[in-house]
């Protein structure tokens, strides 16, 4: 099977432009690389497929000139698959913008106590070296959306 | 292969539980009617299922062409005594749960049941759905049915862990959806390379074309498919999201997660690793990982100061055991890894379930604000001490009876490795012991912090006799022991000869 460079190369790109998203804290960019990424494996699949043919039209088309008709039924279960999937994450990020007006996926539990634990480890210090003071400042905001609280050590 | 009448059985489990779903939507009014609907399903499917594992333990994998088109051209579904015993642990948690709920519902006041269930009762249908995805995985032979599986399962557990759409079920299910969609899309990819290396997603013809490809090649098409099956399996390093979007889910939705999702991922990768890719090429990295899954999982747990957090955490760490088992890949491995996951299923669902009544009785489940359960509510403290010391594996309980067996056959394997991680288990199961002695003697034994007991409430009998009725099921488990690690024994032996299931598939040879 010769696999069509083309239609690789698409893949490789919406798969690294869907990773690039999706490594944003904003549900939104996410959402649009989840897309993206989902594209990136239909089109692999269709490179699976091999090269293009006719249509796969039993009867009308010879059977050496088909296109394997395969793939593309399962790249079709794959798109309602991700459609189904968007719709669900689009509630969800409008259920998260009613509840607190942002897009920002909030920090979790863990992510709060480490940040908890880090203020408390740098608050004595303050005390003996106020130099550091205007570093420390900002751990006194409370750790809420995207203030991405890394404490200096 | 004269079993006719058994093979019609093969495609129930997900039939009927689609089927109870539809009706179940279309009496969302009549909740009554509704909680009938999905019982009667689900028992329904449980008698199927064991009726399967009878069936496939005397005649062998049974299997049905979906439609009648041949099993190059359609959908393969087979099922044979690993599936089979799946299917049977799966439907009994599940019903569980769901007397569970039913009883929960019923005592709940309006408010909570406001806040529980969405604008529609939507949780029982959902349900069913989900059982049908998770059964859909278990008796599929085809790899692309096997992502529609995972697919319909994955849905309907975002629709239960958002349920009422509350700000903290919102943050965690953001990231939980976002992980397992990155899952899909991996798993989606592997499926693509593989029927572009192969010609087909069938999987007994897979395993017979892909003997033929160059060691490379099936290095990353393996590797692939492990690493999507581990993201749901929650492996060592991709464990990350569980425990921080199970603990938010109302309690039999964690418990029922607990029990299912992450054991889905745990029968993929024994199936794809035992059938499609056999030899022991991955046999150092899957040790690896079980070794860091069970001691980053348990020293997670020992850490917690929530025992619903705490529980998830050593779910992780459990999933090393089966892990390790797999990795050993001999008979003796994977038959014991066949029981651990059965008796892990069970138990993690019962302790989710009892953890649900202390949250209900003491208004919480954070250690630093419970005491004095033991003497306040005796039938809780019974009902969490026998599953927690059946997870740590104490004698005569099954988690003792699946761990010695893993031990074993890391014994047999005889290498630095294997012994290694005989001690690595040896330790986990320490640490399990002293995280649940931890909850044992803070929420159970001293006395209680807070004197307000008047806050405390009755736990409605309709909870607590199903979650009793897990509790013995799990110690059935520890009774049957014997017969169970017979079957589990012959699953695995097929499994590794391989030539039983694709014959199942291919009576007349592979084309």
């Amino acid at each position: 099977m010769i696999p069509n460079l083309t239609l690789a190369v698409v893949a490789g790109v919406l798969f690294a432009t869907g990773v690039y998203l999706l490594l944003a804290r904003s549900i939104t960019r996410a959402l649009l690389g989840i897309v993206l990424l989902s594209n990136g494996a239909n089109v692999l699949l269709l490179v699976a497929a091999g090269p293009a043919g006719e249509a796969a039209f039993y009867g009308r088309t010879p059977e050496s000139d088909m296109s394997d008709p395969l793939p593309q039924a399962m790249v079709l279960t794959a798109i309602v698959i991700t459609l189904g999937m968007t719709a669900f994450i689009l509630a969800m990020a409008h259920r998260s913008w009613q509840l607190s007006q942002t897009d920002i996926v909030a920090d979790d539990v863990e992510d709060l106590r480490l940040v908890e634990l880090a203020v408390r480890d740098v608050a004595p210090h303050d005390e003996e070296r106020p130099d550091v003071d205007d570093d420390a400042a900002g751990d006194d905001r409370p750790p809420g959306p995207g203030t991405d609280a890394v404490v200096e050590p | 292969m004269t079993g006719i009448d058994w093979d019609i059985l093969v495609p129930l489990p997900v039939v009927l539980a689609l089927a109870g779903a539809g009706v179940a939507v279309v009496v969302t009014g009549r909740i009554r009617l509704q909680r009938a609907v999905s019982v009667v399903t689900l028992s329904l499917v449980l008698v199927v299922a064991l009726a399967l594992l009878v069936g496939a333990d005397r005649e062998g994998p049974l299997s049905v062409t979906v439609g009648g088109w041949p099993a190059r051209m359609g959908v393969v579904l087979i099922v044979d005594r690993l599936a089979a015993l799946m299917l049977v642990v799966s439907a009994t948690v599940t019903l569980g749960v769901l007397l569970y709920s039913i009883g929960q519902g019923a005592a709940s006041t309006d408010e909570e049941r406001a806040d529980e269930q969405a604008p529609l009762p939507i949780f029982h249908p959902t349900m069913l759905v989900l059982s049908a995805g998770v059964s859909n995985t278990f008796i599929t032979g085809d790899l692309f049915n096997l992502y529609v599986g995972f697919e319909i399962l994955l849905a309907s557990s975002f629709v239960l862990l958002t349920l009422g759409g509350s700000a903290p079920r919102i943050r965690a299910g953001i990231s939980y959806v976002v992980v397992s969609l990155l899952a899909s899309v991996i798993l989606l990819s592997a499926i693509a390379m593989l029927y572009a290396a192969t010609g087909t997603v069938n999987m007994a013809q897979m395993a017979e074309r892909l003997d033929a490809l160059p060691e490379g090649t099936r290095l990353v098409l393996q590797l692939m498919l492990l690493v999507a099956f581990a993201v749901k399996a929650a492996v060592f390093p991709m464990f990350g999201w569980l425990p921080d979007s199970y603990p938010t889910a109302p309690a039999p939705v964690t418990a029922v997660f607990a029990g299912l999702l992450t054991k889905v991922g745990v029968y993929s990768i024994m199936r794809t690793q035992t059938l499609l890719f056999p030899g022991d090429q991955l046999t150092e990295l899957l040790m690896w990982a079980a070794l860091a899954t069970m001691l980053v999982g348990i020293l997670g747990a020992v850490a917690q100061d929530d025992i619903k957090r705490m529980l998830s955490f050593t779910l992780v760490s459990h999933i090393g055991f089966m892990l390790f088992g797999v990795a050993v890949g001999t008979a003796a491995g994977i038959s014991a890894a066949i029981f651990y996951v059965a008796h892990h299923i069970t138990v993690q669902t019962t302790l989710f379930l009892v953890i649900g009544l202390i949250e209900r009785y003491g208004g919480t489940t954070s250690l630093t604000r419970l005491g004095g359960l033991a003497k306040l509510a005796p039938v809780l403290a019974v009902l969490f001490f026998l599953p927690a010391m059946n997870l740590a594996g104490i004698p005569p309980f099954s988690g003792f009876l699946g761990k010695a067996g893993l031990l074993q056959a890391g014994a047999e394997q005889a290498t630095w490795l294997a012994y290694l991680l005989i001690a690595g288990s040896v330790l986990t199961s320490l640490l399990t012991l002293y995280a649940i002695a931890r909850v044992w003697s803070r929420a159970f034994w001293q006395p209680p912090i807070e004197p307000a007991t008047e806050g405390l409430e009755r736990v409605p009998r309709g909870m607590t006799l199903p979650a009793a009725a897990l509790v013995a099921v799990g110690l059935a488990i520890t009774v049957v022991a014997g017969p169970l690690f017979a079957v589990t024994d012959r699953a695995a032996a097929d499994m590794l000869e391989r030539a039983p299931y694709i014959d199942a598939v291919f009576p007349g040879g592979v084309p």
